[in-house]
């Protein structure tokens, strides 16, 4: 219903066919009718923030941008800039002030809005913003022939207008006189005087104080709202704009009151079709979050609704005085009986509250291990059951996760002082780790959280813990499940000994397997034959709870049976396959590299020959670079970014860790808790036996030498059998080549954030810090491939790409990394740490089996050969290993063991 | 002066290449900088192209004809650096007006030959406004983020000379081109607009940013759309992109304009990227077939060359573009 009595229902927009109105700072902002309501940042004022006028005074502009930027990264969409104060120079403090915006991306992004009842300033003003901006304002009251001058001029400099209702006789202060005033103006502007566009003209239509206890300001809210009304039904595209606090005025220091009477005025202009405003954000109240009595006498008041609204309301003020916002959110939830709260919280992952609520169940059941049983389990089935039906997603699982461990923390006290029997109540005990050599463990994370959202009791070890010590841990705890993670190949090693271990020792853990380089077929291969007990590899996180539920329920033997049966015709079926793909004899697969004309290359020289290091990047520039996709990869939720965050399942998730994300990241750049360091190497280098690149330095002397492996499966005709060592050109080819290496990582410093997040039980902000800190570690490789090809290297200056190509690797040369598909040997990593002195230089450290540490880190080689491509080994055969051992001078054995997933083989 | 809104609905018009590019070809030495009035000036004057518009007309009327030959509609006067704040280096502010009017005169007189010869091919002047070397709306100190080189009503008074001796000696048209900051453009929008007031005069005017990196921003840093929103309080004749980038990398940024505006669109990018000795080496064909994907999507109604095009460019461009229909505005928006 509406407040006017001319119209119907909440105001729809009708101007579709007008423009919508445009502004812009460094980036647009289209005011179409779905954006129904556009804040106003209004704290860069003089008149309205004392802090403000106190910086400009002592000319404190460093400190007065921070309040600038506040405003938009608080939300504001436009932001008000006023320097209306009797002791200023106006126009030079404006012209200053949005001279030094300017110089802040950040802040400039968004429209401004000129804020001053002087034409001087306002000129200044318009003066130095090169995008366009709001002036605010001009009205008649200077007569209609400056008003016309002022209009027009405003149009020359390409800005829309707030234009007052005020006139000769002055302001309006009633719904006729508001309406005769905007009326007039409107004509003028868009008549062929001015030629304003009309989607460029916004009426300011006076917000006047209410509940004064004078008679003549009882219809001051209610005049607005349909004064508001009449504009936007009448006036085609023209906007309605107000400065909200002035109607609490009577209320100073009171804020509940202020708040709710804020919230109740928005609702209600919003409504008539008020679509942009200056309003304080920290002054607004939800408004369905007003209590029911105090919005009661506020709506009395606004709305004209008695005759006593307002004593009414002067009374009820009292009541209410001192409290304020204290809780912003929507809280009706917490009047339900405490189960349900805790289910609330669980669901929706509120820590908030988690501990009164625990103590509350805690002293309502007989014992505290009830409560865990009880509302906090259900709590749990229901995250659980959300998140099977595909209603709930991971991000939002692992906060629920986060609850449940505050509120188990909360009780673990009174748990041992009872010293009840103990753990009875959960549905197994699963003992997690990363083994030996490898510290990559965002996805065991998950699986624990997963895991624990559905009632098992987690043990998580963390990485690089060796095999016997897992299986310690195992006896000690009783284990019922042990699950092993791993991301790089020799962890798969470790697995299987892990299983010989067992197998030794006569156990009968229930053995799961995860982690990226593991596969069903690995593990039915290599892991399953070491041992007689159950061995299940787990595709997911997702995949982690029904296998546990099938290994811990009487249905165990069966389950145990058909997997074994399945994983035996794995292995049936795989030694199938060996035979019948063909592998060619080493030497053949020599003879057949890809023939590159050499004596038609020109190797360009590189600009720079040795190694360079940067210490502390800027992550600001590093962002610059990250490829989103995987990161939401490994929060389960597919999608190519930025599409994913539209997505009509997963968006709204999606978009929330997003951002999640970027608030993690500015904060880790706003307080540099995580620093990258790289180092990059280029050096002269040339093929020297067909398949090891020898590297010289600058005067010749030998440094060191790469070492690659050969694909020697069949090719097809004009097929040639890949090796990286083919990009580099031959020494008897008489040209000098060049090849590069590299180690980045995002991940120093990562641990003290990390152990604060542990320490609070927080696996999301937790797993997010890992996540983004991969994000990180990538793009800054790529980064700095980039940076070699144009500058330092600079084999490609000229090119050009957006992140969106560098992602797609549109560009000339690759990066291959030891321990991926093309060079799938870790033990080239030491030859790199050597050669550069990574260590020592970038803080990076290998662990025994090769993996970096920090985790967030990339290496490897820079191949600057238009031709180079990048390839996957695939299998090799015994001649070529032998080779390659003798080559590297390890033993056959050796280059076996990290060579295995690679080997044709057993 | 009518028809050129005409002939924009019937075909894309072709607008010419390098002007720099042209008259190094010519070898020319300090004395063809100078003239009697001249001969005693203290700074060298070398490099000054523009002022050759009035010591050596010859040469650019040649240019401009070699231009028009090849199939340009509109040629830009020899005068992108002719305001006082860029000639003030050279000490010839006082030259400003008269640079600037002898250019437009001898286009106008090599345009008119022209339509004469081929009426039915009418040809046009644009006087050529460049960006001046100083920024409105960013610092050249970095340690001073607050301090400007330049004020918005220095700029617009410079540009407001520069426009009216460019009418005056007959352009056809104001091109307010290779835009760095929005803020400089919108000065010398309101200057031409303050002339067209007190001449009681229609002025056709194009502008054109300049994209400077693969972000998709001008210098100043205004993403594509946040600088067509800056400059569209006016009814300008076309908005566009040239210089900085070649057609390939400027495509994304002609898709926004088109998309976005309803003015007509131009585009006038270098031959390529330079090459390491800052030379513009992509072919005519290369180019080409790059300007060939703008025709395909319909992405413009004006197209030609910046850096490093020469008339064998801009032949093949209008031969190319004479098979094309040009982009229809109604359908985009």
């Amino acid at each position: 219903m509406s407040l006017h009595p001319d119209y119907k229902g909440k105001y729809e927009y009708k101007w579709q066919k007008n423009n919508p109105m445009k502004l812009s700072g460094l980036e647009p902002l289209i005011v179409t009718p779905e954006l129904n309501f556009i804040n106003v940042g209004e704290r860069t004022n003089v008149t309205g923030s004392r802090k403000f006028l106190r910086l400009i005074k002592e000319e404190s502009y460093e400190e007065a941008l921070e309040i600038a930027r506040n405003q938009v990264e608080g939300g504001a969409q436009i932001i008000d800039v006023n320097m209306d104060e009797g002791m200023l120079d106006g126009a030079e403090c404006m012209t200053k002030f949005l001279n030094l915006m300017a110089a802040e991306p950040d802040i400039a992004r968004i429209p401004v809005m000129i804020d001053s009842s002087k034409w001087e300033i306002i000129e200044a003003g318009l003066k130095c913003t090169q995008g366009k901006s709001v002036v605010n304002s001009i009205s008649l009251k200077v007569g209609e022939e400056e008003f016309i001058r002022q209009a027009k001029l405003i149009k020359q400099y390409g800005a829309a207008v707030i234009v007052m209702a005020f006139d000769e006789d002055g302001q309006a202060d009633n719904y006729d006189r508001r309406v005769e005033i905007v009326k007039r103006s409107y004509e003028l502007m868009v008549g062929p005087k001015i030629n304003f566009k009309p989607e460029d003209i916004i009426f300011d239509l006076n917000i006047f104080p209410v509940a004064t206890g004078m008679e003549e300001h009882r219809l001051n809210a209610l005049d607005f709202f349909r004064a508001t009304r009449w504009v936007r039904e009448n006036l085609p595209a023209a906007h309605v704009s107000g400065g909200v606090s002035n109607v609490s005025f009577s209320f100073r220091g009171n804020n509940a009151v202020r708040e709710a009477m804020h919230s109740a005025f928005l609702y209600h202009a919003i409504g008539e079709g008020m679509d942009m405003g200056i309003v304080n954000p920290a002054m607004l109240e939800v408004y369905d979050d007003i209590p029911k009595d105090l919005l009661e006498h506020v709506e009395d008041v606004l709305l004209d609704r008695r005759d006593d609204a307002t004593e009414r309301l002067m009374e009820f003020a009292e009541s209410v005085k001192g409290t304020g916002k204290t809780e912003k959110k929507n809280d009706e939830w917490r009047s339900l009986p405490v189960e349900k709260r805790i289910e609330h919280a669980l669901v929706k992952g509120i820590v908030e509250f988690i501990d009164e609520d625990t103590e509350e169940a805690r002293q309502k059941l007989p014992r505290p291990l009830h409560v865990i049983e009880g509302p906090l389990m259900d709590g749990m089935n229901v995250v659980g059951d959300l998140f099977g039906e595909g209603k709930m997603f991971l991000p939002q699982v692992v906060k629920s996760a986060r609850v449940m461990k505050k509120a188990v923390a909360y009780l673990t006290p009174f748990l041992e002082a009872e010293k009840s029997e103990g753990d009875a109540m959960n549905a197994g005990t699963v003992l997690l780790a990363t083994v030996k050599g490898d510290v990559h463990d965002i996805g065991k994370n998950i699986v624990g959280v997963v895991m624990a959202c559905n009632n098992y009791e987690i043990v998580d070890m963390g990485v690089m813990v060796p095999n016997e010590k897992i299986l310690e841990k195992a006896r000690e705890i009783g284990a019922d499940i042990i699950g092993l993670s791993g991301l790089i190949t020799p962890s798969l090693d470790e697995m299987v000994d892990f299983a010989k271990l067992l197998e030794k020792e006569e156990e009968k853990y229930p053995l799961l397997i995860g982690g990226a380089t593991t596969s069903r077929i690995h593990t039915a291969v290599k892991i399953d034959p070491e041992y007689s007990g159950p061995v299940v590899h787990v595709l997911d996180a997702s995949r982690s709870v029904p296998v546990a539920g099938d290994l811990l329920s009487g249905k165990k033997d069966a389950f145990v049976s058909s997997i074994k049966s399945e994983y035996q015709e794995a292995r049936e079926k795989h030694a199938g396959r060996t035979k019948v793909k063909n592998y060619i004899p080493f030497a053949q697969a020599q003879a057949n590299h890809i023939k590159l004309n050499w004596e038609n290359t020109k190797i360009q020289k590189p600009n720079f020959i040795g190694t360079k290091t940067f210490i502390d990047y800027s992550l600001e520039e590093i962002r610059q670079y990250i490829d989103w996709s995987p990161f939401f990869q490994t929060w389960m939720l597919k999608g190519r970014f930025p599409k994913i965050l539209e997505d009509k399942v997963i968006g709204k998730e999606a978009t929330n860790l997003y951002n999640d994300a970027n608030k993690m990241l500015d904060e880790i750049i706003l307080n540099g808790s995580i620093k990258a360091n790289a180092i990059i190497g280029i050096f002269p280098a040339n093929n020297t036996n067909g398949d090891d690149i020898q590297l010289k330095g600058e005067n010749g002397e030998e440094l060191t030498t790469f070492h690659f492996l050969r694909q020697q499966g069949k090719k097809g005709s004009g097929l040639a059998n890949n090796s990286l060592a083919d990009f580099i050109a031959p020494a008897d080819s008489g040209l000098q080549d060049y090849i590069g290496c590299f180690a980045v990582t995002a991940g120093i410093g990562i641990e003290p954030i990390l152990e604060k997040y542990e320490k609070d039980h927080d696996d999301y902000n937790s797993i997010m810090v890992k996540a983004i800190a991969d994000r990180l570690a990538e793009a800054f490789a790529e980064l700095m491939h980039e940076k070699v090809r144009k500058e330092i290297w600079g084999y490609a200056s000229d090119e050009n790409f957006e992140n969106e190509d560098l992602i797609s690797e549109k560009y000339k040369g690759i990066r291959p990394a030891p321990g991926y598909p093309a060079c799938p040997d870790h033990t080239e990593k030491p030859i790199i740490w050597d050669l550069m002195n990574v260590e020592a230089e970038t803080g990076i450290k290998l662990t025994e089996s090769n993996a970096m540490y920090p985790a967030s880190s990339v290496s490897g080689f820079y191949f600057a050969n238009p031709e180079s491509k990048y390839f996957g080994l695939g299998k090799i055969e015994k001649d070529q290993v032998e080779n390659y051992a003798k080559r590297k001078g390890m033993s056959l054995e050796e280059a076996e063991k990290w060579l295995a997933p690679n080997l044709n083989y057993n | 002066m009518n028809n050129i809104l005409d002939l924009l609905q019937e075909r894309i018009l072709i607008l010419d290449g390098a002007m720099g590019t042209m008259i190094q070809r010519y070898k020319l030495e300090e004395k063809d900088f100078r003239n009697e009035e001249l001969k005693d000036h203290p700074i060298n004057l070398k490099g000054n192209n523009d002022l050759l518009s009035v010591t050596r007309p010859d040469v650019i009327k040649e240019i401009h004809a070699q231009y028009f030959e090849a199939g340009a509609d509109i040629i830009e006067t020899n005068t992108f650096g002719s305001t006082w704040i860029a000639q003030e280096d050279y000490k010839l502010e006082n030259w400003v007006y008269k640079i600037n009017y002898e250019s437009a005169k001898i286009a106008k007189e090599v345009a008119d030959a022209f339509t004469k010869k081929e009426p039915h091919k009418p040809r046009f002047v644009a006087g050529s406004m460049g960006p001046t070397n100083r920024l409105a709306s960013m610092s050249p100190d970095v340690n001073d983020p607050g301090y400007r080189a330049i004020t918005f009503d220095q700029l617009k008074e410079a540009f407001g000379e520069q426009a009216k001796a460019l009418l005056d000696g007959g352009a056809d048209i104001l091109l307010v081109e290779t835009i760095t900051d929005t803020l400089n453009s919108k000065a010398a929008l309101m200057a031409i607009d303050e002339i067209a007031e007190d001449r009681g005069t229609r002025i056709p005017i194009m502008v054109s940013g300049t994209i400077t990196d693969a972000s998709g921003r001008i210098l100043s840093g205004q993403n594509t759309e946040a600088f067509l929103i800056s400059i569209s309080h006016l009814d300008l004749l076309s908005v566009g992109l040239n210089c900085a980038l070649g057609a390939r990398e400027l495509k994304p940024y002609l898709q926004t304009l088109s998309t976005k505006s309803d003015f007509n669109i131009s585009a006038h990018p270098n031959a390529g990227l330079p090459n390491e000795f800052g030379e513009y080496d992509e072919t005519p064909e290369d180019m080409v077939g790059q300007i060939k994907e703008f025709l395909d999507e319909g992405l413009i109604n004006i197209v030609g060359g910046c850096c490093g095009t020469t008339p064998d460019h801009i032949k093949a461009i209008a031969d190319l573009a004479s098979k094309y229909q040009p982009r229809d505005k109604e359908h985009t928006v």
